[in-house]
């Protein structure tokens, strides 16, 4: 039953990759939308399972095969179903499946041949992307881990032609192995630790110890490479270069994959191994740490930027960010909780952004936008609803999710980390909103002729011909009707996807909060290994005792948190609406800090600098052409050449004249005779 | 009699070969099949030997033994266990895949070239299954003439200088090791009063640990070079980039595998003391050469040489599982042999179609292939993931299984070799793109044909067992485990006895390493909370 899930997309990418040149378009759209169907009905009536089972138990589990068995090492390829792999195997199918009916209108230009094997890559992707989240081991999770980061290169390169897709597909692929390296490492260190890589035994196992204590121990070591293994994939700091440069793939692969799914893949790894990293206080500080870090960077940087998706992809990365730093301060229900809300109206965003890109043919540019409202109202009110969202105005998703992290954060004592997080969310609003009044409010700039204003620091000139048709010609036409109606479903989901998790504080009951619970708890009924009672996370016992005041505590933070999103969105509306020359002003003022904002704080270039280019070089001149061919070649050649010169010395006294021959025996007979009458 | 059949059916089939009258090419296409069934023939022996093969047992199965020259103990001595069974159906295998790669690029002396073919065939298929020390020694040198022949006659443009490179080099490995052969031979004279090269005999012999450490080196410089390790691999490059692209398949598929194949079958078990001494410094070159062979890689401008680097960086993979003497180092180390047996073959034959349609190995002479051979790029992609270890394929398998051991046995090694993973992904993709992405730079580009029936033929059964091999390891896991077992049962039994003996009068040995590698410090005080956790 579980195997169902990730089999029938699995079943369309065969489909697809092996007949797809010999299908229709409508066909190989259609197959490959309705694998994820059924795998999204499978996963309900799964979901449906659980729910109907009690709270304490909720569990399903299939052992397929063993995969690997070598000595005492044996791995069954087994998938188990709880409450957080639930969450997450809705959100895949789910948001998949809708990504999928989407990308049939989206893609339609392609030739058939591309068609379908764009369709059976993401296919693909969704196979290995349930693999990993319905995997009930380290290595099985390893295999989704691995798979949907090729199928994340392959669609990044889907358009082979452009180098720098083919270039931003590469570098997706080489910086999340850097992550694997790390991965890998942690998971070989768990092994020899504990003797398994069953998720639920290692969890048995850790519950019954208590907290690591003092320098960097097994545990703390151990998670900390299972994180850096997260940074890779998740697009957190050092490791979150690939992601911006991942948008030239298509938007509907930038929507699905480095959005809503696969780039959730660390936070969902460390929700499931909550037991694991709360018995490794220094690695959870690092976490936050670094989450924050990442979600505060990546809003500056987000702030400046012009292409309208990388705009997104930087909020997907601070946005990662906060889902991090929830994890790091041991809310893992909260950052589970943001996943969730975030698949949502960051897809919505991102496949808003396509409607817009699809209708300009290709521009991305906002500062050749502009005025869009009038002829995209579809696209332009689910984008309004999906930048309100993430904003984090009260009552839509983004709120609840994104203020239980700031409440937790600051409740759990780390009032830097909070302070952090509150900017973020200010910066949060203010850059998306900046991105909506650009898009869709003011002149249109499309002409080619522009705004004289808004375009002081364009270092490439607009192009003559801008693809913008003119739009007093009514040639811009909103999303055709499959994709019309994904984004209105998504902005649906995302005004009241938040419902499930509403705090205590304003009357909500956090059924998902207590849905969740059980996945971050070693599990009931197995024996506590070291008589210790109990993991150190116990949130239906902290919730029993929470005091009115905390309640208090809520609402303020609530307050500051809206009053901080809607200030950001009165702000942006300030700059970017009302007086477009302030942009400029600032940015004129504040040069050098807006180049460097421009410039990504140029990590690329330091990253490059460093690494990539010290190693390129010092392979070739040094290893290569330094050791193997002068050093090692060197000496075996020179070897040779002593033999073969040697040689041709001693051949000179292979005369071939007798002469000269009987005269040397002559010698040398005089010689041996001499020696023995000196004697 | 199976294992006398699967090496004499190739030898029959060159030597009828001989016969043939084929001066003017008329026969060529005759020749060309006689050869493919003769070597699909041999593959299905080994198939039955396979089938009959009892996985649960760690004896040597399929035994022959005749003597030979009974005055100094040499027999005819065959048979197989688990570490070598499928290394011969690799060779089976790898051999008809070798043969129709070169039937679009083979056009000269047909004849003598399937002749070499077949006779490297029965060559390697004697060493793998020699038990006997002399057996063993005639079968690894005949190997060396065909291949000789095979890069001097159909190489490439510096053939000649490759195959002397070749073979100087590997010579001068197999010098030293029929010294050490025949001075085990008079070792055993000394101790029972009678010659013998029976392998499982020799492996009961008592020997002083200072002989056994230059015995051991004798041994594993000769094997080291056929691995290669680091710093032996140069002639690695020129033969692999001067072969034909059969030789080449050939070379990476079978004949690298000689090398760990000797160290797991002569070198550690004959010499367990000695390999306890020296399996640190043999890690510690594997590593090097895992990270050196990538970097070395990832800067070449030729296909064939990137790939024959790679090669160097996933054999170290290999010896420092070996190195690791524990079950999931050594299953992953002849894992690994399989896998890159299939995947790097693969890419040889790959790079051979490119290069035959082309004439060219220059990365540069191409790109934007994809568009114009979308199945030759769909099949490079599936080899290509299989070479850098994607899960699900067969690189992946090998490489866990050794990191896992080496892990229980040093981790400080793994920490380094893990970067060979990172670096993989680096030069195989990089290739990749500038092969196949990318705009058509080359106007003869645009009109090479895609995948023939032949091409498929070849690549389709490579492609399949990839992913086979990634998807049900068990199937190869499991037949090697007893042999395994023993192999390393009979490696710690000897050094735990010497240990006993040893420890009063002298100072604590080395030799201790393999027995309580369970209980390791790593540096952090993690082994410590181990046991409580248990």
């Amino acid at each position: 039953m579980l195997a169902l899930i990730p089999l029938f997309p699995l079943l369309g990418f065969l489909i697809n990759a092996s007949l797809g040149q010999r299908l229709s378009k409508t066909l190989s759209g259609s197959i490959a939308s309705a694998v994820m169907v059924a795998s999204f009905v499978v996963s309900v009536m799964t979901v449906l399972n659980l729910a109907g089972m009690p709270a304490g138990g909720r569990a399903i589990e299939q052992t397929v095969y063993t995969w690997i068995a070598s000595g005492d090492f044996v791995l069954d390829l087994t998938l188990r179903a709880d409450p957080l792999a639930a969450v997450m195997i809705l959100i895949v199918s789910g948001v998949g499946a809708l990504i999928h009916i989407y990308s049939t209108a989206y893609m339609h230009e392609e030739p058939d041949g591309e068609y379908a094997r764009y369709f059976s890559y993401l296919n693909l992707f969704a196979a290995f992307m349930l693999v990993l989240v319905l995997g009930a081991n380290f290595l099985v999770l390893f295999v989704g881990w691995e798979g949907v980061g090729l199928c994340s290169y392959l669609l990044i390169g889907f358009w082979f032609r452009k180098k720098s897709a083919a270039d931003a597909g590469k570098k997706a692929f080489v910086v999340n192995r850097v992550g694997d390296y790390g991965f890998i490492l942690g998971v070989l260190l768990l092994f020899v630790y504990f003797g398994t890589l069953d998720f639920q035994r290692i969890a048995a196992m850790v519950g019954g110890l208590p907290p690591e204590e003092g320098v960097f121990g097994a545990l703390s070591i151990a998670t900390l490479l299972l994180f850096i293994g997260a940074t890779g994939k998740s697009a957190q700091i050092p490791l979150y270069v690939w992601l911006p440069d991942a948008m030239e793939g298509p938007t509907p692969v930038s929507a699905l994959i480095h959005a809503a799914t696969m780039v959730t893949a660390g936070v969902y790894m460390i929700g499931r191994n909550a037991v694991l990293f709360s018995h490794a206080p220094e690695t959870m500080l690092i976490v936050a740490v670094v989450g924050a870090l990442t979600a505060l960077m990546a809003a500056t940087i987000g702030l400046v930027q012009n292409d309208i998706k990388r705009v997104l992809a930087y909020s997907t990365v601070s946005q990662l960010g906060l889902m991090f730093l929830a994890m790091g301060v041991g809310a893992f229900g909260a950052g589970i909780f943001h996943l969730y809300t975030h698949a949502f109206f960051k897809a919505l965003l991102f496949l808003g952004s396509g409607a817009v890109i699809h209708a300009l043919h290709g521009e991305q540019d906002i500062r050749n936008m502009g005025g869009l409202k009038r002829y995209l109202p579809i696209t332009y009110w689910t984008f309004l609803i999906g930048s309100l969202a993430i904003a984090g105005v009260p009552f839509l998703s983004g709120f609840f999710s994104k203020d239980e992290i700031l409440y937790e954060t600051f409740r759990e004592g780390h009032t830097l980390l909070w302070l952090m997080a509150a900017i973020t969310s200010l910066l949060t609003a203010t850059y998306m909103f900046r991105l909506v009044f650009l898009t869709f409010h003011g002149e249109a700039r499309g002409s080619g002729i522009g705004d004289p204003g808004s375009d002081a620091h364009a270092h490439h000139a607009v192009d003559p011909g801008s693809r913008l048709p003119d739009p007093g010609h009514g040639h811009l036409h909103d999303a055709p009707a499959a994709m019309a109606l994904v984004l209105v479903i998504l902005a649906v989901g995302s005004v009241l996807a938040g419902y499930v998790g509403v705090p205590h504080a304003v009357g909500g009951g956090n059924p998902l909060g207590a849905w969740l619970a059980p996945s971050f708890q070693p599990p009931a009924g197995t024996p506590e290994v070291g008589g210790v009672a109990g993991g150190g996370l116990q949130p239906s016992a902290e919730e029993a005792t929470e005091a009115p005041d905390a309640a208090s505590l809520e609402l303020t933070l609530m307050g500051v948190s809206s009053a901080m999103a809607i200030g950001g969105i009165l702000l942006a509306s300030v700059i970017w609406l009302k007086r477009r020359e302030l942009a400029d002003a600032l940015a004129r003022r504040y040069a050098s800090i807006y180049t460097l904002l421009l410039n990504k704080y140029y990590v690329d270039e330091l990253y490059d600098a460093t690494v990539v280019h010290p190693i390129q070089r010092g392979s070739d001149r040094a290893l290569w052409r330094g050791f193997d061919v002068a050093v090692v070649d060197g000496a075996v050649n020179g070897t040779g050449t002593i033999v073969a010169e040697g040689s041709g010395l001693l051949r000179r006294l292979q005369t071939g004249s007798v002469r000269a021959y009987a005269g040397s025996m002559f010698i040398g007979v005089i010689v041996i005779l001499g020696y023995y009458l000196w004697r | 009699m199976m294992l006398t059949l699967s090496w004499v059916l190739p030898l029959a089939g060159a030597l009828a070969l001989l016969l043939v009258g084929n001066a003017d090419g008329r026969r060529d296409g005759v020749i060309r099949w006689a050869t493919l069934v003769v070597s699909a023939a041999t593959l299905a022996v080994t198939l039955a030997i396979w089938a009959g093969f009892n996985g649960a047992s760690s004896e040597f199965q399929f035994v022959e033994r005749v003597p030979w020259i009974p005055a100094f103990g040499i027999d005819y001595y065959l048979g197989v266990d688990g570490v070598s069974l499928l290394l011969l159906v690799l060779t089976a295998f790898l051999t008809p895949i070798a043969l129709l790669s070169s039937w679009g690029s083979i056009e000269r002396k047909v004849k003598e070239f399937s002749i070499f073919m077949l006779a490297l065939e029965a060559a390697m298929i004697g060493v793998f299954i020699s038990l006997d020390l002399f057996l063993f020694y005639v079968f690894w040198d005949a190997m060396l003439v065909p291949m000789y022949f095979l890069i001097g006659i159909w190489g490439y443009d510096q053939r000649i200088y490759a195959a002397i490179k070749f073979m100087l080099y590997t010579m001068a490995g197999s010098v030293l090791m029929l010294v050490a052969i025949l001075g085990l031979a008079w070792l055993h004279y000394d101790a029972t009063g009678s010659y013998s090269f029976d392998l499982l005999r020799l492996y009961t012999l008592e020997i002083a640990p200072e002989t056994q450490r230059w015995f051991f080196l004798a041994f594993t410089v000769a094997f080291a070079i056929k691995v290669p390790l680091f710093p032996f691999h140069t002639w690695l490059p020129d033969a692999h980039v001067q072969a034909p692209t059969a030789g080449s398949v050939i070379l990476a598929g079978v004949l690298l595998k000689m090398g760990a194949y000797g160290l797991l079958r002569f070198s550690f078990p004959l010499f367990p003391e000695a390999a306890a001494y020296f399996a640190p410094t043999l890690a510690l070159l594997a590593v090097i050469g895992i990270i050196y062979g990538a970097l070395v890689a990832m800067v070449q401008p030729d296909m064939k040489k990137l790939v024959a680097y790679s090669s160097v960086s996933h054999l170290g993979f290999v010896v420092l599982g070996i190195c690791a003497m524990n079950v999931q180092g050594v299953e992953g180390a002849i894992y690994q042999m399989l896998a890159h047996g299939v995947s790097t073959g693969g890419l040889f034959l790959l790079v051979g179609m490119l290069s035959d349609r082309r004439h060219t190995r220059l990365i540069s002479e191409f790109g934007g292939l994809k568009a114009i051979m979308p199945r030759l790029t769909a099949v490079f992609m599936i080899i290509t993931l299989a070479s850098i270890g994607l899960p699900g394929l067969n690189g992946f398998i090998g490489e866990f299984l050794i990191m896992l051991g080496a892990f229980r046995w040093n981790p400080r090694f793994v920490v380094f070799a893990g970067l060979g993973v990172i670096l993989s992904a680096v030069y195989m993709l990089w290739m990749f793109q500038r092969v196949y992405y990318g705009e058509v730079t080359h106007e003869e580009n645009t009109r090479l044909p895609d995948l023939r029936p032949r091409e498929w033929a070849a690549a389709v059964p490579l492609c399949a067992m990839a992913v086979v091999m990634g998807v049900f390891p068990t199937l190869f896991l499991r037949p090697m485990e007893s042999s395994v077992e023993a192999l390393i049962a009979r490696v710690q039994a000897r050094q735990n006895l010497r240990v006993e003996r040893v420890e009063q009068p002298q100072s604590p040995t080395p030799n201790s390493q393999y027995a309580n590698s369970q209980v390791r410090s790593c540096g952090v005080g993690c082994w410590e909370l181990e046991e409580s956790v248990r």
